[in-house]
């Protein structure tokens, strides 16, 4: 990162002329003028302008992997809440199970987690979910957390830095859910430093070297036990 | 109508001994409610208002749904305690009215189109109330929009002005509301200057009304400033690195 410092910017915003900038996520043009449409953090790649949401809703992009947890039961589908403005519909064809007509509910239920991937999100914002792919199951057991959908990224780190320190220091699995969720298994002692250390990384996402400082939190723990 | 009480005096002092622009203390306080996606409390005066802000969420019952863009439930109401007589509690017709102007022009900042099917919902409580209430209310609403994360074209930012004894004058008290002759609460959008709402009640000439007009715009660009630090000290003051 070559900035100093990242900027926070709030709705409204200037940012920079549309002329030799091009306007990215979070951005709006006006009267050839670049805005900020919402509060974030600025990020300039090349000429694009991103704003990147502080906070707000897990804005569902197909091929996400999320855990969401099931609302309802229907004859042939579920309704299953991905922390997403809309509940999200998974179709008996797109679970593993040969289920029959009417027995959804002895598959999944009410309350019940799964690890899910987003199928297809339509104009409408219609949110069909699948769990026909890659290690896709229903949770059992564990811990679920969760941390803003938009601070992710930073708990995952760069080519998976940060989230492969926390398996290796603390022998836990761990699925973090691009919607903010998070499973972690393992023993209850392991649970409980991953958590301090997910609470850790929410409060200073913004801060630089922070891959590091959690390093060393965790090198810590290991030689307190 | 004719009162027995001086409004302003023979400097141009007000009863608070405020200048006739100038605008009661306003302070804001951003993301104070940790169940709601964004909040606000503000105090405008004697004013103390608490914004919750929920959504976007899937808009119930489904018949209110607009498949092209979201919905904006403002929810404006009055505790039974925030007046000097016991107001009785739940909507009554002003408190509907308010709901929806602020509603109404909530709708025009927010960038809609982004959730399909949704509804925002924004409950605006006043917990006191000394004149002025909707402005208060719609400001704190604008701050906790941006707190949410909501997608906005501007932050909506309100505030009044109003004649008292002959004179305009900028942000009226209460007494001056009580017993003065017009009030003129408007909103805008302090990036473009357009109006999001306006109201008056009582009468003013054209050349007044143009005079009030200029003053509140003025005065809702200071109210803006206010906003736009409070939400900027809420979230600057993220951990420095050493």
């Amino acid at each position: 990162m070559s900035q100093e410092k990242r900027e926070i910017v709030i709705p409204s915003q200037l940012l920079g002329d549309a002329e030799g900038n091009k306007a990215g996520r979070g951005t709006f043009i006006e009267n050839g003028k670049i805005y900020s449409e919402m509060l974030g953090i600025l990020s300039k790649r090349s000429n694009y302008i991103n704003v990147i949401p502080l906070k707000g809703r897990y804005d569902a992009i197909e091929g996400d992997f999320v855990i969401g947890i099931v609302r309802e039961a229907m004859a042939s589908s579920w309704l299953v809440d991905i922390n997403a403005p809309y509940p999200a519909l998974l179709h008996v064809n797109e679970v593993p199970w040969d289920v029959d007509f009417g027995e959804t509910e002895k598959y999944l239920n009410h309350g019940d987690s799964v690890m899910a991937k987003i199928l297809q999100v339509d104009v409408e914002k219609k949110l069909q979910i699948t769990l026909k792919d890659r290690n896709l199951y229903k949770i059992r057991g564990g811990h679920i957390t969760y941390i803003e959908p938009s601070k992710v990224p930073r708990l995952i780190g760069k080519k998976g830095s940060m989230i492969s320190l926390l398996k290796k220091y603390t022998r836990c699995r761990i699925f973090v859910g691009q919607n903010g969720r998070i499973w972690i298994d393992g023993a209850e002692d392991d649970i409980a430093k991953v958590i301090y250390a997910i609470r850790k990384i929410e409060e200073e996402s913004l801060a630089f070297g922070l891959t590091n400082r959690i390093e060393e939190l965790l090198k810590k723990d290991i030689k307190d036990v | 109508m004719e009162s027995d009480i001086k409004l302003i005096d023979d400097n141009g002092k007000r009863l608070d001994g405020r200048a006739p622009d100038e605008l009661r203390k306003i302070k804001i306080e951003v993301g104070v409610l940790h169940r709601a996606e964004g909040s606000c409390y503000l105090e405008w005066g004697g004013n103390k208002v608490m914004v919750a802000v929920y959504g976007p969420k899937e808009a119930l019952p489904r018949h209110t749904q607009n498949p092209l863009r979201a919905i904006v439930n403002a929810r404006y109401n009055m505790a039974a305690f925030s007046v000097d007589d016991r107001k009785r509690p739940g909507p009554d017709r002003r408190s509907r009215e308010i709901s929806k102007v602020i509603s109404e022009a909530l709708e025009k900042v927010i960038l809609l189109e982004k959730f399909p099917r949704a509804s925002i919902d924004v409950n605006i409580e006043v917990l006191n109330a000394e004149a002025g209430t909707r402005c208060a209310g719609l400001t704190a609403a604008g701050v906790a929009l941006a707190d949410a994360g909501i997608p906005l074209k501007d932050i909506p930012v309100s505030c009044a002005a109003g004649k008292i004894d002959g004179h305009v004058v900028l942000d009226l008290g209460k007494e001056e509301d009580n017993f003065g002759d017009a009030d003129l609460p408007i909103a805008i959008s302090p990036r473009t200057n357009e109006i999001l709402l306006l109201q008056m009640d009582g009468h003013l000439t054209v050349e007044e009304f143009d005079k009030a007009l200029e003053m509140a715009i003025n005065g809702c660009h200071i109210a803006s400033d206010i906003q736009k630090k409070a939400i900027m000290d809420k979230y600057q003051s993220a951990p420095e690195v050493k």
